[in-house]
This record gives structure tokens, C-alpha cells and sequence, in this order.
């Protein structure tokens, strides 16, 4: 329970003590610590091992521009890897695990990879995996899948919810440190509608890291003040926890907010905002970054601002006895605090001339200086044991705080291909002001404003600039007093001296010696060499490393870094999860699965549903004495062809048409023509696309004068409604027609089989007369059923028998099915489903889906003389090339094994018998398949080259992946009642 | 990105349905037979610019409007909307 590395003060809650578990051991913590954090006051500096040479790696930052400390947070059989173990905020319980490591973190066996550093230096993969050509398949991936990657994928179900929220706002300020609260205070006071966004789970950045004051407060006081007085104003949303990883068109943000690290937490365990916005604030900030020394991602090394963090932030101690190596005045200022708290500064190793620091000098007496050195050397292997500088001196250390100057946060400036600009003066690349995104401005630290003077009164310039473009007076606060410090250092990126590998990037394990050797290959462009090395290329995006890189590059080629060039960014701006992207659109909740009204009633009679797009549509309906389903599906269809059945065609697609020029509409849609139909009489249409392909088929009612409903195929309803409405809208907006989609408002079912009438004698009520003569095949009309109950019959036939399709409200749909299963019953009315459907439709030989696959024209269904050509209608002019009326085009004709027991496949080709099973013998395939209880064989319909002439020949059927090769016989697509005499009986 | 859509007011893309090239309004008014290549022209030959683009965007999850979207396909800003019929309308007066 020792927090032996605690110290006094920080901006940690005594009073709540935390338990967590790491690696297995049990640790403590306060409120207010990072993981990494409470780590460290227990003395844990090693936590996880690097990714190709699985070096030791300690925490080397304080914020989400971590490279080294990604460890696994796991909950019972669940895990997420890959978080950074400094921003994960410590909560009770938390247990977590190091990774990238076997057996252990302190002895891993991969880290042999180290002795073979020589090896795999720059793009060894490209280079040694080259021949032969055959092992890649079976030796080369799989033993590279092995290695690579970092962390491991959760064996379960991510057991978390996700959500996602809208957001609208004024003015987004995006981070909440000193720029970012200024700049809310400037817009809070003045009114305006302001979110302001802190990835951290406390405001201040920066400040509360350091120890200097803010209007005579200390500066994290200044900041606790501040916030009250913005959590105050109902107008500010403060949105913690919450960092923005995108910008999109018109001013759209995206971010992510971690509502709890916890895993299986109670409520959504992070949120997706899309924050729209008028005015943004950038005020990212800047990230420090390293130097590259011999040995330098030893653990115990870690960046000057982070160190002060620790102290000063978390109080804790880092060190016992530190060495600062920096280019510029951050060192000097760990230095300083943490020599106040009583640590041991052993020396500040900076390579400036003494002249050059001396201003910051003066603040620091006791501390040894080196200045115009460097460290060329670290020794020690799991921790940092001594250094050795260039002068030759050699110094005992556990510690050593590096700083190698800052980068302003510009990866939200540069999402949209703007190219940052270096700026020599701060040793840095800052946004290009005239390539912003649309109504961004950038505050502070991340344009390279670094004294916190002079970020305030840059932070109220850019508030107030937002507050006159919405037409607000320039706010009349006073810039409060604070630090003037600017930032003075000398552009620095490697120890040239050091014999050891320095490196660049800690997680992708890239070492300057691969930048040079890039280099020296011939990748002379920053985005060659950053694949190549794949330098920035990890889970941190090189957040630490990149413009290290780029200085080398430069330094290599003799260039200067603006020459050299950049990188750009690209959104995430952290890591973000799939899950978190995905929402709450997972499972049953990725779409909505749509029921027909009568699916209860399906349910009660064990109906096994099938999905059919968003539809669940009954498959079949089991009897409890059959094994299989097909005797299920036997049963249904021989009861229908014999006696009566009933199924849900609810799922078509229904449109209902009116206005004076409703058939000339349909007239151009449909490519038959429909004007020369009667009221009270149905047609079979078809509607072609554009370039004379089938697009759909269905019926066409003509109700009432000026009156049509058109069916649609279940699955393409979305598709035919938008290209209906597409053509009354954008081609022929001056005929008088109006469309409207009736799908879910009218119920259907359609009754078929030889007692069909019969049983709908017994519903319909009695004006309405439906004997043959009176509604014949092909009739329709609005009538009433069930004493005044409206409702709409066709005497439509799918099955092939004599059949009606019965529509009625919605509503009445449950009672309805109810109502003519007990009516039913002295029919034997069965049930059936989409299997009985589907057997009779390729019984008659009736094209669907199958058949309907973008590639068939109306000529290859046989139905090409439907396509009238004394009228223009969709499709018709492009359905007459050449190509589309070859005869050697695939026709749609039966097919029969020779052997009925033989079952054929869909899928399967079609080869002349004795040739070849090659390409250039395909005849064609088989669309469609069913065992027919009528012909007591399999049955299939097959799209055959030129097939009209094989019929009554014979050819095979080749399915080479289920080893089938049969032979079979070609028929006519019509298998039953080819005449047709059943559905008019 | 949003659709200032002219009846409804800005709303969010995901509502809607995009076509392409707003040529396609342009579908060639023929009664002759040999107009193939008439309809080829009209079906498969289609701009790609950069810059500003007319588009056609279907309101699917919303009032079912046709519109016309003049969107910049370098900067996806979006400088003007309006309903098909109406821009059809406009033209056959014109």
C-alpha cells in the first residue's frame, strides 16, 4: 500500500484512496492520478516492452503523446489494448496489464530481436522477404503476422456501449489550458454559446504542471477560479474528458469523450460528438519533444515537462538523483522544481553556449551546468544507471529529463492537406494562417506563443476577433498578470557522436541510423522515408517523433527543415475505437429489423423466419413430426397446389399512383405499356433501367380512374421508389401524377390453390360477386370483407393456381390472418412460406432475384416482347444495342438432372458434355434450384448462351468446389401447367 | 456536411441519397428509334470536375425531394440548393 514515491502537494484528492492491480500486484492511488502517475509513486517506471526490438520502455510523457506506456485494462474475460497508461484517470479497481511481453516485462524472450538489431534495420522486410516468391504464403506471412502488432484483440464481445450525440454551438474552443480558458472567459462573459473541449479529465494544461502565478495566484489556482466561473454560465458547455480527433466540412467536429476508462461500465463508456460550430478556437497547445542520444528509451528517461507534471501536478517523485539534457529553457525549469522539492539534480547537460543560456542561468546557482555538451551514452538496461557526456565526463543518474524543444498541436489545422510552416524561432512548425480551415483561428502554444502573457492577451485577441465577426464590441477585460518567459533554445535533433542506436521513434522502434540509411538508399521525401522507416507511423502518430525525424532527414541531405518539408495529419487525432465510431449500431441495433403486421401471429404457428433485407419473412412452418425442412416445404406446397395455402406477401413493395396522368406516367417507367389497361384489370409489368438492363418487375392494378397500385420485388422497393420519384420529379415534373409509398399501410396475403374461392366466399361480404366469370385472372377491385371492412383483391397468381392476393389496412392485418385460419379450418388452409413460395414460382418458371441480377435484359427472360417499341419509355432505345440482343446471350431456360434423385446446385456451370471444365466452354449457370414434389425431381432455372436451342438437348452441370459434375437435361422454364389453365380455373 | 434543403432547412447528409451529375435531368426527348447514341451520350458521358459540380441528392429519409446541389467537389463547400422541379420548371420557361 506504500506510495513511496509520493510527495507533498500536487493536485491529487488524499482523502479518496484508490486500489488498482498491475501485472497482477496490488498497488494504490488518490483521486486526481493517472495510472501512469500512480504508478510511478510506486516506484513502477518499466511498463512495456517496445515493438520490434522488445526493448524495456518506461513513461516517458505526462499526456496522450505517449509512445511507450500502452498497457491492456482488463475486466474479468475482456480487455482493451493499447491505452495510454498516462491518460487513463485511475479509478478503484482498476486492474491492467503490460504488453508486447513473454513470460514477463522484466524477462522477455523476443527481446533476442535486440541482437539482431544489425538485421533489421530500415525496410529489412522489403529487402529479406523477397524470394522465393512461393514463401510468401506459407512461411513469410504467417511468421511476420505472429510478431507484429501491438497488444492482443479481447477474446469476447466488447461487453460496452457506445453512444453518439450532436452538438451545436457558437464558439468550439478545443483545449482547456491557459489560451483555451482565456479565451472562453473573453466568450462566456460576452454571451455567446461556447463549448469548450479538454481531452485531460481536469482544465489547465500546462499550468498545472507549473509552478509560476496568474494575476498574483498560483497558476493552478488561477485556473480552478476560472473554471468555477465558467461552470457558472449556463450558456458554456465544459466538456472534459472529450478531445476532438476530426475536422470536417462546413465547420463539423468530431470528438470523442471518455465518459468512463472503466470497462463494462455503468452507461455509455465513451460518446462520439459531432459538434457543429460557427467560430473555432484552436488552442491545442504544444507537446515536447526528445533528443536523440545513445540509448535514449531507457527507462527512467522521460520528457522535462512531463517530469514537472509528476512533481508538481501529481506530486510525485520521478527520481532520486537526475540529469537534465536539453536544448532550450524547459530543462532548466524541471531543474529548478524539482530541486525544490528536495530532489537531487546531478547536473544540466545543455548544448548551448554558456552565453546563450545564460538568462535562464541566473535563476539556477547550486545545480552543475555543462554547457556545449551532450549525452553520448546511457548505461543501465531496465532502468537508466549513469550517462556518459561528450567531454568524457561520466555521471550517476536513474533519471535523466530531456527536452529538445516543442510542437505546437497543429493537427487540426492540417486535416484538409494544409502543409504546416517551419518556424525557425521556436524550433517548430506552425499553421499556415492563410490555409486554416474554415473559421478556425489559432491561440497560444499551438502557434508557437509560448510566455503565458503573452498566450493570454493572444487568446483574448482571438475571442475578441470572434466576437466582432458576430458582431459583438471587443470584450473590456483586463489580460491578467502572468509569466513572461518566451521560449529560448537552439534547434537540435541528434547526438552525431553516439556510438549506440539513438532513437526517434520509440513505439515503431525507429533509430536515426534507419532515417540515414533511407536516406542513403535514395528516399530523399519525408513521406518515402516515413514508410519506408515507418517513423510515426504507431498508435501515437509520431506525436513525439515526427519533426525529430524530419530534422534528421534535413541534417542528412544538407537541407534546411523548410526544404525537407512535412508530413501531413490525418483525423484521428488519437486513437479512437471501432466500436466508438460504430455507435450504438451494433447487433439487432445495426439497422431495424422490420416485422410484418402479422408476424406474431407466424410466431404463435413456430414459423422459422428468414431475413429478406431488413423483412423477417416466414421461412416455413415446421410440424412437429417432420425432421427436415424440406418436408415441411413438400408438405406446404403440395397442400397449396392440392387444396388451399396462405402466405404474407406484406413485404412487396406497394406504390399507389395517382393523378390525371398516371398511366402516361407508367407508361414511361414500365417499358410495356399500361395506358391501353382497363379499370378493375391487373398487368405484369417490367421496368427497365437507363441502359436497358431488367431493374424490377411486378403488377401493375388499375383501381379507379386516375388510380394505379404497382407491386415492387421485396428487395428492390427502396430503389424502384427513388427512380419513380426521380422520374416525375426531374424528367417529367409537368405530368399530374403524385406518388407515395404504401408498403407498411396496406397488409397483403395471398390465398391460392383450387379452394381459394371457396374460403374467400366465406370473408369477403356479399355484393361482391368473384366467381370466374365476374373476376377473372388478372381482375381487381376495392371491395369489403368481414361486414364493412375495406380491403382491395387482385387475382394475382405467383404459385401458378388459382390464387388472390387479399390487402387490407394495416390494422386489421393480426385480426384478419386470425379471422381466415379459423375460417380456414374446415379448408385445411395451410400456412406457407417463402421455401413453398420459392418452389413454386421455379416451378412456373417465374424470374426473381435470382434471375433479376443487373446483368438480364428482358429478352434473356424470355419476355422480350413485352419491351413495346411504339412508345419511349426508360430504357427502351439502349435495350436495342447490339449487345443486348445478341443471340448468343445467356437465355433463361429449365433444367432437370437425368437422374431426379441427383440434386444440382445453384452456382453450378453449365459445360457441353465431354468438353473441357475451362472458361471458354462455359455455357452458363444455374440461377435457381428446388426439389419439386410435382415433378419428383430437383428442378432449376439456368441462364444458358443461345439457350432456346439447347432445350430438349443435354448437357452437365460442373460445380468444381463441391466436386459435383452431372448431367442434365434442358427444358422449357415452364416445369408445371405450362399453359397456364389452373390459374384461370 | 449538411444540405441546405430549400423547403426543410439545413439538414444532416445521411438523410439523403446521392445520384451524381445533375446531366442526367437532361434525358434526351426523342420519339425517333435511332437515338442510340443520343442515350449513350446522355447515360455513360458524365463530367468530373474540380470545383463546382450539380448533383443530384435524393431526400430519402425526409420529404422525398429531388434536389439539385451545387456543391465545390474540391472544398465540399455548398453554395446553392434547389428542388429538381423547380430548376426543370425554370428551364421549359425560359
Amino acid at each position: 500500500m506504500t506510495q513511496k514515491n509520493r510527495i507533498d502537494g500536487g493536485l491529487i484528492d488524499r482523502n479518496i484512496p484508490l486500489n488498482f492491480t498491475f501485472d497482477g500486484k496490488k498497488y494504490s492511488g488518490f483521486h486526481g492520478d493517472t495510472l501512469a502517475s500512480a504508478l510511478l509513486a510506486n516506484g513502477i517506471n518499466l511498463v512495456g516492452r517496445s515493438f520490434k526490438y522488445h526493448r524495456p520502455r518506461g513513461i516517458f510523457t505526462s499526456n496522450s503523446s505517449e509512445p511507450n506506456a500502452l498497457v491492456e485494462l482488463t475486466n474479468e474475460d475482456t480487455k482493451e489494448p493499447n491505452t495510454r497508461a498516462t491518460t487513463i484517470q485511475l479509478f478503484n479497481g482498476l486492474t491492467a496489464q503490460s504488453q508486447n511481453c513473454w513470460p514477463s516485462l522484466k524477462y522477455d524472450i523476443q527481446s533476442i530481436n535486440d541482437c539482431f538489431a544489425p538485421l533489421l534495420t530500415a525496410g529489412f522486410y522489403y529487402k529479406t522477404f523477397m524470394w522465393p516468391k512461393s514463401f510468401w504464403e506459407r512461411v513469410y506471412e504467417p511468421l511476420i503476422r505472429r510478431a507484429a502488432g501491438l497488444g492482443e484483440l479481447a477474446p469476447s464481445t466488447d461487453p460496452d456501449h457506445y453512444d453518439r450525440g450532436y452538438r451545436h454551438c457558437d464558439l468550439l474552443i478545443i483545449g482547456g489550458g491557459a489560451a483555451g480558458l482565456m479565451a472562453g472567459l473573453v466568450a462566456g462573459r460576452e454571451g455567446l454559446n461556447t463549448i469548450l473541449v479538454e481531452e485531460d479529465f481536469i482544465y489547465g494544461g500546462r499550468l498545472l504542471g507549473e509552478d509560476e502565478e496568474i494575476d498574483g495566484l498560483q497558476c493552478h489556482d488561477w485556473v480552478a477560479n476560472t473554471v468555477k466561473e465558467l461552470e457558472a454560465m449556463p450558456h458554456v458547455r465544459l466538456m472534459p474528458k472529450t478531445a476532438v480527433f476530426g475536422v470536417f466540412d462546413q465547420k463539423t467536429y468530431f470528438a470523442i469523450e471518455r465518459l468512463s476508462d472503466q470497462i463494462n461500465s455503468v452507461g455509455p463508456r465513451q460518446m462520439i460528438w459531432e459538434i457543429n460550430t460557427k467560430h473555432i478556437i484552436l488552442a491545442s497547445g504544444a507537446t515536447e519533444r526528445h533528443i536523440a542520444f545513445g540509448n535514449n528509451d531507457r527507462p527512467g528517461i522521460m520528457l522535462a515537462s512531463a517530469m514537472r507534471d509528476y512533481t508538481n501536478r501529481f506530486a510525485v517523485r520521478t527520481a532520486t538523483r537526475v540529469a537534465v539534457f536539453t536544448s532550450n529553457d524547459s530543462g532548466w525549469l524541471t531543474a529548478r522544481d524539482l530541486n525544490q522539492k528536495g530532489i537531487d539534480v546531478a547536473a544540466i547537460i545543455d548544448i548551448r553556449k554558456k552565453e546563450e543560456h545564460q538568462e535562464i542561468a541566473k535563476k539556477n546557482t547550486r545545480i552543475p551546468v555543462y554547457s556545449e555538451d551532450q549525452i553520448i551514452k546511457v548505461h543501465g538496461h531496465n532502468r537508466v544507471k549513469a550517462i556518459s557526456l561528450l567531454n568524457g565526463a561520466k555521471i550517476n543518474v536513474d533519471s535523466i529529463a530531456v527536452s529538445g524543444g516543442w510542437n505546437p498541436s497543429i493537427h487540426l489545422t492540417c486535416q484538409h492537406r494544409q502543409r504546416p510552416i517551419w518556424n525557425e524561432v521556436i524550433s517548430g512548425f506552425i499553421a499556415n494562417e492563410a490555409e486554416l480551415p474554415s473559421g478556425m483561428k489559432v491561440a497560444g502554444a499551438a502557434k508557437g506563443i509560448y510566455a503565458t502573457n503573452l498566450v493570454l492577451q493572444d487568446a483574448m485577441n482571438q475571442a475578441n476577433a470572434v466576437l466582432s465577426e458576430l458582431g459583438h464590441a471587443p470584450t473590456k477585460m483586463m489580460i491578467p498578470l502572468a509569466n513572461d518567459d518566451t521560449y529560448r533554445g537552439k534547434t537540435f535533433w541528434s547526438v552525431r557522436e553516439t556510438k549506440q542506436r539513438a532513437w526517434v521513434d520509440f513505439q515503431n522502434d525507429v533509430t536515426t541510423k534507419d532515417i540515414r540509411l533511407a536516406v542513403q538508399e535514395g528516399f530523399y521525401s519525408v513521406e518515402h522515408v516515413k514508410r519506408y522507416t515507418t517513423l510515426g507511423m504507431a498508435t501515437d502518430q509520431g506525436k513525439t517523433s515526427s519533426v525529430i525525424g524530419i530534422g534528421i532527414i534535413a541534417e542528412t541531405m544538407n537541407k534546411s527543415v523548410e526544404e525537407t518539408g512535412t508530413t501531413i495529419f490525418r483525423a484521428p487525432y488519437i486513437p479512437v475505437a471501432i466500436g466508438a465510431l460504430s455507435g450504438p449500431h451494433s447487433g439487432k441495433h445495426f439497422r431495424p429489423t422490420r416485422e410484418t403486421p402479422s408476424h406474431p401471429f407466424a410466431v404463435e404457428q413456430k414459423a422459422q423466419f428468414v431475413e429478406s433485407g431488413a423483412w423477417l419473412r416466414s421461412q416455413y412452418f415446421p410440424h412437429a413430426n417432420e425432421l427436415h425442412w424440406q418436408e415441411s416445404v413438400n408438405r406446404e406446397v403440395l397442400a397449396t397446389r392440392n387444396n388451399v395455402g396462405i402466405t404474407d406477401v406484406s413485404t412487396l413493395g406497394k406504390i399507389d399512383v395517382q393523378g390525371t396522368d398516371a398511366a402516361a406516367f407508367l407508361d414511361k417507367v414500365y417499358c410495356n405499356t399500361i395506358t391501353t389497361l382497363n379499370i378493375n384489370r391487373c398487368r405484369y409489368g417490367i421496368m427497365l433501367r437507363e441502359d436497358g438492363i431488367v431493374m424490377d418487375d411486378g403488377t401493375v392494378a388499375h383501381l379507379a380512374k386516375n388510380h394505379f397500385i404497382v407491386t415492387t420485388t421485396t428487395a428492390n422497393a427502396v430503389q424502384v421508389y427513388r427512380h419513380m420519384e426521380f422520374c416525375r420529379q426531374c424528367l417529367w415534373p409537368e405530368m399530374d401524377v403524385a406518388l407515395i409509398s404504401i408498403t407498411e399501410q396496406w397488409a397483403q396475403y395471398a390465398i391460392a390453390g383450387p379452394k381459394s374461392r371457396h374460403l374467400l366466399e366465406k370473408i369477403i361480404d356479399k355484393d361482391h360477386d368473384i366467381s370466374n366469370s365476374n373476376f377473372p385472372y388478372m381482375a381487381c377491385d376495392e371491395i369489403s370483407i368481414c361486414n364493412g371492412i375495406r380491403a382491395r383483391l387482385f387475382r394475382l397468381s405467383f404459385s401458378g393456381e388459382m390464387a388472390y392476393e387479399l390487402a387490407v389496412p394495416a390494422r386489421y392485418s393480426d385480426a384478419l390472418i386470425r379471422h381466415i385460419h379459423e375460417i380456414g379450418k374446415t379448408f385445411d388452409l395451410t400456412p406457407y412460406g417463402t421455401e413453398a413460395l420459392g418452389v413454386m414460382r421455379i416451378e412456373k418458371g417465374h424470374a426473381a432475384g435470382n434471375e433479376l441480377n443487373g446483368q438480364t435484359t428482358a429478352g434473356d427472360l424470355g419476355l422480350g416482347k413485352m419491351v413495346s417499341k411504339k412508345k419511349d419509355s426508360i430504357g427502351s432505345i439502349l435495350s436495342e444495342r447490339e449487345g443486348l440482343v445478341d443471340p448468343m446471350r445467356h437465355i433463361l431456360v429449365g433444367v432437370m438432372p437425368c437422374n431426379p434423385k441427383q440434386k444440382i446446385s445453384s452456382g453450378s456451370h453449365i459445360f457441353a458434355s465431354k468438353s473441357a471444365c475451362t472458361p471458354c466452354n462455359d455455357l452458363g449457370y444455374i440461377t435457381s434450384m428446388a426439389y419439386s414434389p410435382m415433378s419428383k425431381s430437383y428442378i432449376g432455372l439456368a441462364m444458358i448462351k443461345n439457350g432456346t436451342n439447347h432445350i430438349g438437348g443435354k448437357l452437365r452441370a460442373v460445380n468444381l468446389l463441391q466436386n459435383q459434375d452431372i448431367d442434365i437435361e434442358v427444358t422449357s422454364p415452364h416445369f408445371y401447367d405450362p399453359k397456364g389453365e389452373r390459374l384461370r380455373g | 456536411m449538411k444540405i441546405n434543403h430549400p423547403l426543410l432547412g439545413p439538414r444532416n447528409a445521411s438523410e439523403f441519397t446521392i445520384l451524381g451529375d445533375a446531366k442526367l435531368l437532361q434525358r434526351p426527348n426523342t420519339p425517333e428509334r435511332d437515338q442510340a447514341r443520343v442515350f449513350y451520350e446522355y447515360l455513360y458521358h458524365r463530367d468530373n470536375p474540380i470545383g463546382q459540380h450539380q448533383e443530384l441528392w435524393f431526400h430519402e429519409q425526409g420529404d422525398r425531394s429531388w434536389l439539385i446541389v451545387s456543391r465545390d467537389t474540391l472544398t465540399h463547400e455548398i453554395n446553392n440548393v434547389e428542388l429538381a422541379s423547380n430548376v426543370i420548371k425554370k428551364g421549359q420557361t425560359q
